[in-house]
């Protein structure tokens, strides 16, 4: 391990926070709120401690492909223990371990509270839990990368460690002007969502932070019911938001470029779309008798899909009441998740694809035996070592939430609580069911229980190896 | 630029490696999965699996926006007719590497008629530059500019050698002779000296002078040879046939050994003045019997890079033989450099150079041309040679006045057949080339040496 570069870009990390904590701080200014100063007390400390990493370049600056996974996820965690700070020095979360979950539920876009009351929340503290997801939705590297020339080839280690998806390929040669594309195609997505949302009624700060966490795929609201007190319209712009923030953003890429053939060839978003639109049509039908007309009926049903399967987590409506089937298929929606290259969580359409496909190559070889058959995705052959690294996360997924399930139970909670909890967190969604329903907070669960999630929703947001390789010894060992 | 590079063998990763350091976009073809998932992990440049002859492929890759298309795959066929299709297809430059023998009569032909911008034949300049050195044996390395007529030449500071100790600002009353010192290479660092530096064991300096005077002066700090007059090739491949051909025109009598009978006829067939042997060339009885310690000049051009270093060791162990050592494919540069190897020549490195001349000139010719372009010590500094026109803002100041930036030196001004050692006092004109060495920056024109 090369622990100086990992210190070094760590020191970026913090003084591109401590550029993000004035935001907040300016809010708490607008809204003359003393919260504001706890926040610019926390960016000079970031910068100060930034000062001390960055203050000596390291010797080598070459990143191999482990310190660029363990930079990515130790930036990670350093930012959420920065990040959590001005809750606590605020007063808005008094307990520490309560605002680092906060914060790392924030920053990996999972959406789940602690808080009981989010309505007394000062406005920087409610801004800066939204623009955690905002930060956190495209990544914090692909941003830095977008703004800095850091170290020339190498960096895609760290793209790779931090983008979702099974594999990561560049749009454009450069890496530089990679991440700008994804960041001009995020922020445009946002700043259009924001004016939609301001057109048809909704005041800026709710939009802003309604933005955040619709594009960033988070879910936090500045409501205590979440988006049900917003109008119908509202409730339909953002489900639309959610749907395209879910969308691989190479999608956007092709459109942008006028490459419309190529654009609605990927076979991802086609099986997206499918899988939406399907478990609405069963949905409706099955919850039909609770609303009073088919148009509010199909209205829930395409908020509650559209922002589990993107792994958002807003609520119009308690889903925790809703009938058996119902919230099976939500749970189900739970694990698949959104589209590689997107903003979203979960195990991704595209590994689904290639697993199913996999699975009718293994039923066609017991059929023709000496068959040779190669899979396909997007009239590509799939390479042999996407196919094991899929398989490979698979099998680490399902470990993972084995052993979170039977850690959190502790706490003695029910089934469905553990259960569902752990699965919305490693799938970075927000909302579970029965204690931790739409309508419940994770505050329930003991200070063990709560690590426990926080680890599970880092290992989700980062796709689990970047976190795993943390607990490797091997890793930090000295060269 | 948008830059297309066909084949990620050893040539279009050094390729790659230089270009994308230089803010080009670029973007790779290759069949090998692997070996385009390598280039595009390392480096800051695209990767596309595919033939580049397809023509799918190049519309994937972006040929309708590319300026310049590089095809070096191992096939000259290909890569002339990866270059045709894609000059059809969108309305870029072409670059092909055409190495075989048979082509090279038509090289001019096949240039013109398929429109290609240039033709690179690694083996070919490689073994140019092997032949400067053994016309010129003082010289490590020679650097030639202006179509010949100015010559950087490079040569080691061995021990008990005159110059140690000296300082630069010493060396002309010392040594009576005229020799801009440009470069001194040291532990792998490059230093642009100036007067207070002091020459150490085991430098390499480069020189710009006129030759008689770089005679004097190797004369003067003894290590001055003259042209070898017989030379021994351990290997028989494409660079030695180009480098035998060359040797045997200028009256240097050449013994090619090669191992396998079949090539050894065809060179036979090629080469009649020239000594064919069959047989091993790491046979150190066979090297005995064929005058390797009578011989003044010995280039080891086998395929394994790691024979050839062991070849020029042993020929310069048993005799006093100007050796030359071509590396292919190791990079373990310091260690490299460490040993007596004589001069070192890397193919894919002259071929980058040569390319990277190339994008440099076609990116701005306002002012200036880049005409020729070395690259010294693994790249950390480059010696330019440019082409002034007159109306370009540094023609007409006398040196002194222009504000340089640090690490440059303006080595050599050529103006009409003459070649003049700069000192304050002259000026650049419209029509000159002009040789500048530096170090630390990348230029592409001659004002960017300017402080801005």
């Amino acid at each position: 391990m090369n622990y100086s570069i990992v210190l070094y870009i760590l020191g970026f990390i913090l003084r591109f926070e401590s550029v993000f904590l004035l935001l907040p701080a300016l809010v708490g200014l607008i809204y003359q709120e003393a919260s504001g100063f706890s926040y610019l007390f926390v960016a000079v400390l970031c910068f100060a401690v930034s000062f001390l990493l960055t203050r000596r370049k390291p010797r080598s600056s070459r990143l191999y492909t482990r310190e660029g996974f363990v930079t990515v996820a130790m930036s990670w965690v350093v930012m959420s223990i920065f990040g959590a700070l001005p809750f606590v020095l605020s007063g808005d979360i008094p307990f520490y371990v309560d605002a680092l979950f906060e914060t790392i539920s924030g920053f990996t876009t999972t959406g789940a509270s602690i808080l009981n009351e989010v309505e007394t929340l000062s406005h920087a503290g409610l801004f800066w839990r939204s623009f955690t997801h905002w930060v956190g939705g495209m990544g914090v590297f692909v941003f830095i990368m977008a703004i800095l020339p850091l170290m020339g080839g190498s960096t895609m280690n760290l793209m790779k460690a931090e983008s979702p998806g099974p594999s990561v390929s560049k749009l454009v040669p450069h890496v530089k002007d990679t991440a700008k594309i994804l960041y001009i195609i995020y922020i445009g997505v946002t700043v259009s969502e924001i004016v939609l949302l301001c057109v048809f009624g909704m005041p800026l700060f709710d939009a802003l932070t309604t933005s955040f966490g619709t594009v960033g795929t988070g879910g936090f609201g500045i409501k205590n019911d979440s988006f049900a007190g917003y109008s119908p319209a509202l409730q339909n712009i953002v489900t639309l938001f959610m749907i395209l923030s879910g969308i691989n953003y190479s999608f956007y890429f092709c459109i942008l470029s006028k490459r419309f053939r190529d654009a609605f060839q990927i076979e991802e978003i086609r099986w997206y779309l499918i899988i939406i639109l399907a478990s609405v049509g069963v949905i409706s039908y099955d919850t039909m008798h609770m609303f009073g007309s088919l148009g509010e009926t199909v209205r829930h049903a395409f908020f509650q899909v559209g922002s589990i399967i993107t792994t958002t987590g807003f609520a119009t409506t308690d889903f925790d009441l809703w009938p058996s089937m119902s919230k099976t298929i939500l749970v189900i929606l739970m694990f698949v998740g959104a589209c590689a290259g997107s903003t979203g969580g979960g195990i991704k359409v595209s590994r689904l694809v290639i697993l199913f496909k996999s699975i009718r190559k293994e039923l066609s070889l017991i059929i023709h035996p000496r068959e040779v058959r190669k899979i396909r995705m997007d009239g590509h052959t799939v390479d042999h070592a996407v196919m094991r690294s899929t398989n490979v996360f698979l099998c680490v997924y399902f470990i993972v939430l084995m052993c979170s399930t039977l850690l959190v139970s502790v706490d003695e909670f029910d089934f469905t609580t553990n259960f569902t909890a752990v699965v919305s967190m490693l799938n970075n969604i927000g909302p579970g069911l029965n204690l931790v329903g739409p309508t419940r907070n994770f505050s329930i669960f003991s200070v063990f229980s709560k690590f426990v999630l926080m680890f599970d929703m880092l290992a989700g947001r980062l796709e689990l190896f970047p976190v795993m390789i943390l607990l490797m010894p091997g890793t930090w060992k000295r060269k | 630029m948008n830059i297309i590079i066909v084949g990620c063998g050893k040539v279009g990763r050094t390729l790659v490696e230089q270009l994308s350091n230089e803010d080009h976009d670029i973007v790779v073809i290759d069949e090998n999965p692997e070996k385009v998932q390598s280039i595009s992990d390392d480096q800051d440049a695209m990767g596309i699996t595919g033939n580049g002859i397809n023509h799918e492929t190049l519309i994937e890759a972006g040929i309708m926006t590319a300026d310049l298309l590089i095809a070096v795959t191992g096939d000259d066929e290909k890569n002339l007719l990866c270059c045709v299709i894609a000059k059809k297809t969108g309305h870029c430059q072409t670059i092909a590497r055409v190495r075989n023998p048979i082509y090279n009569k038509e090289i001019e032909f096949l240039k013109k008629e398929f429109g290609l911008a240039m033709i690179i034949n690694p083996e070919l300049t490689a073994a140019n530059e092997i032949s400067r050195i053994f016309q010129f044996p003082s010289a490590i390395r020679v650097d030639s500019f202006a179509k010949g007529h100015v010559e950087l030449l490079h040569f080691k500071v061995k021990k008990n050698s005159p110059l140690i100790g000296l300082k630069l600002f010493n060396l002309h009353q010392t040594m009576r002779t005229s020799v801009l010192v440009c470069t001194v290479i040291r532990e792998d660092e490059v230093i642009i000296p100036n007067g207070d530096f002091e020459f150490m064991e085991n430098d390499i300096v480069a020189i710009a002078s006129r030759r008689q005077d770089a005679i004097a002066f190797f004369e003067r700090i003894g290590i001055m040879k003259h042209r070898v007059q017989s030379a021994i090739l351990a290997g028989g491949g494409k660079l030695a046939y180009y480098l035998a051909k060359i040797l045997l025109a200028s009256g240097i009598h050449v013994t090619i050994i090669e191992i396998d009978h079949r090539r050894c006829e065809e060179l036979c067939e090629l080469l009649p003045k020239a000594t064919v042997i069959c047989g091993d060339a790491t046979d150190q009885e066979l090297l005995a019997e064929e005058g390797l310690e009578q011989t003044q000049g010995f280039a080891a051009l086998t395929g394994l890079d790691e024979e050839n270093i062991l070849l020029s060791l042993y020929a310069g162990d048993v005799s006093n033989a100007t050796t030359v050592t071509k590396i292919n494919r190791i990079t373990f540069n310091s260690v490299i450099n460490e040993l007596n190897l004589g001069s070192i020549i890397y193919p894919r490195v002259i071929t980058a150079d040569y390319i990277l001349k190339y994008v440099r000139s076609a990116n701005y010719s306002r002012n200036s041309n880049v005409e020729t372009l070395y690259k010294l010590a693994n790249g950390k500094a480059e010696a330019l040679e440019f082409l002034i026109k007159a109306d370009s803002t540094v023609a007409g100041i006398p040196l002194q006045k222009l504000r340089l930036r640090k690490n440059t030196l303006i080595g050599c001004i050529y103006r009409n057949g003459r070649v003049i050692i700069p000192s304050g006092q002259d000026a650049m004109m419209g029509g000159d080339s002009v040789i500048v060495v530096l170090s630390g920056y990348r230029i592409s024109d001659i004002k960017e040496i300017l402080e801005d």
